[in-house]
């Protein structure tokens, strides 16, 4: 396993979520979930972060944002969304201003359904985006390396 | 020991110790929310995955600034292990965290420059004391050669209560926890993001990450020579000294930069200068 593995940093963001998701995902850095134990970090910071763990279904005025979040990452990063809404647009999919998912906006790696999304499938969506985010510093080592 | 010697030593041993003492840091931090915490060696992880993230730098001129703040924090060190003028080793502790104010001034981030100025801030609240604390062990020791005081039979602290006391006080400022973690902090989210640090990615981050580890074993150094040679008494005194500043961390909020500053003054003036001007007319 390497370092980056080892010290994933996750920067949350809240894209036109209902906020039930945004609880799920602070729920696991609580004392029952502790997600410190395999050190993950929120940093709130995209310049620290290595893993974009986004909710909601991301409106016409918060795409900028949640683009300009993602440039600012350093490779290699990885997206996970949470929730039914961050993947698909869920409920809201027929909103007005809903562009509906993230995945209309930047790259996603890891989609994590459910509506709230359950802490352990949060956590278990971040762990598999650990082998993605591993794959892509392979790939930055030998150059082959994508920007998405 | 030969003061290469012991400059080599600190430079090798510093980071070992400091990540060690970092990491048990983060498992109590941990426990005494009701956590379990990360493994002990997560610090190093860190700063090791850090390395392998691409940098990121807006301006070129952050990496150089932090890159001095390092070398200058490694060479304090060295000069407080090789038994240097403790005069010395203070203008070159000042020098490098004027680097790192640098460093975050280079960005334009507010929260960068917010960070920066808390930074000196910091400086402005904890010099007084450090210098007092040089001059009462100058006092004491009738010398200000660190490798004089260590040879100190007794112990100074019973001379340097309230300078001891006042060098306690801003120790929270220097490893950076709460109440005056004004500049950067631990923790995450917060008003300034993570402050002075926020514009730093990659491997200038983990430079900063080092030398903050650096700067923990300068400061516990310090604490060394209020105990002279008895080294197991000091070594008692640092595990509680840690204990407690990793207690007011977890359960005070950050205050005000006034009242940050004005009580570390007041703690100098009183505790410090008081002790000061008390052995002087002894
Ligand atoms: S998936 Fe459900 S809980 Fe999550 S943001 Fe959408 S509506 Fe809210």
């Amino acid at each position: 396993m390497s370092y980056l593995q080892k010290s994933p940093w996750i920067i949350h963001y809240d894209a036109s979520s209902c906020n039930g998701c945004d609880i799920e995902v602070l729920a696991c850095l609580t004392p029952l979930y502790d997600v410190e134990r395999f050190g993950i970090l929120n940093t709130g910071n995209p310049k620290h972060a290595d893993i974009f763990v986004i909710t909601g279904g991301v409106n016409e005025i918060n795409k900028e944002v949640v683009k300009n979040i993602y440039d600012q990452m350093p490779h290699p990063k990885v997206v996970v969304a949470v929730g039914i809404c961050a993947c698909s647009g869920g409920v809201f999919k027929e909103c007005y201003n809903i562009s509906g998912g993230v995945a209309t906006v930047i790259p996603v790696d890891i989609y994590v359904p459910g509506c709230a999304a359950r802490p352990e499938s949060i956590i278990d969506g971040i762990v598999q985006a650990l082998s993605i985010l591993e794959q892509k510093r392979n790939s930055m080592k030998t150059g082959v390396e994508g920007t998405a | 020991m030969n003061p290469f010697l012991a400059a080599a030593v600190f430079i090798i041993l510093a980071p070992v110790v400091g990540i060690l003492i970092t990491g048990l840091d983060r498992i109590l931090t941990a426990r005494m929310q009701g956590r379990v915490g990360p493994p002990v060696l997560q610090p190093w992880y860190d700063i090791r995955k850090l390395i392998q993230k691409k940098q990121v730098a807006v301006w070129g001129a952050q990496s150089f600034f932090i890159f001095c703040y390092l070398i200058f924090i490694i060479f304090t060190g060295a000069l407080f292990f090789a038994g240097g003028d403790i005069l010395l080793v203070i203008f070159a502790f000042t020098l490098a965290h004027v680097f790192l104010v640098l460093g975050a001034y280079v960005s334009f981030s507010p929260y960068a420059h917010i960070g920066a100025e808390r930074e000196l801030i910091q400086l402005m609240a904890v010099e007084p004391m450090i210098i007092i604390a040089a001059i009462g062990l100058y006092q004491v020791n009738d010398s200000f050669l660190i490798g004089e005081m260590a040879d100190h039979p007794g112990m100074p602290i019973l001379l340097l209560p309230g300078v001891f006391l006042g060098f306690i006080y801003i120790l929270t400022f220097k490893l950076r926890k709460s109440p005056f973690d004004l500049a950067t902090s631990h923790h995450a989210h917060q008003e300034l993001v993570k402050g002075s640090t926020t514009e730093f990615s990659g491997r200038t981050l983990a430079m900063v990450e080092l030398a903050h580890i650096y700067e923990l074993v300068v400061m516990l150094g310090f604490i060394w020579l209020f105990f002279g040679a008895n080294l197991i008494l000091c070594a008692l005194a640092i595990v509680v000294i840690m204990f407690l500043e990793i207690l007011v961390d977890n359960c005070t909020s950050r205050v005000r930069w006034q009242d940050a500053m004005i009580s570390a003054w007041f703690v100098t003036l009183v505790a410090g200068a008081g002790n000061i001007f008390a052995l002087s007319i002894m």
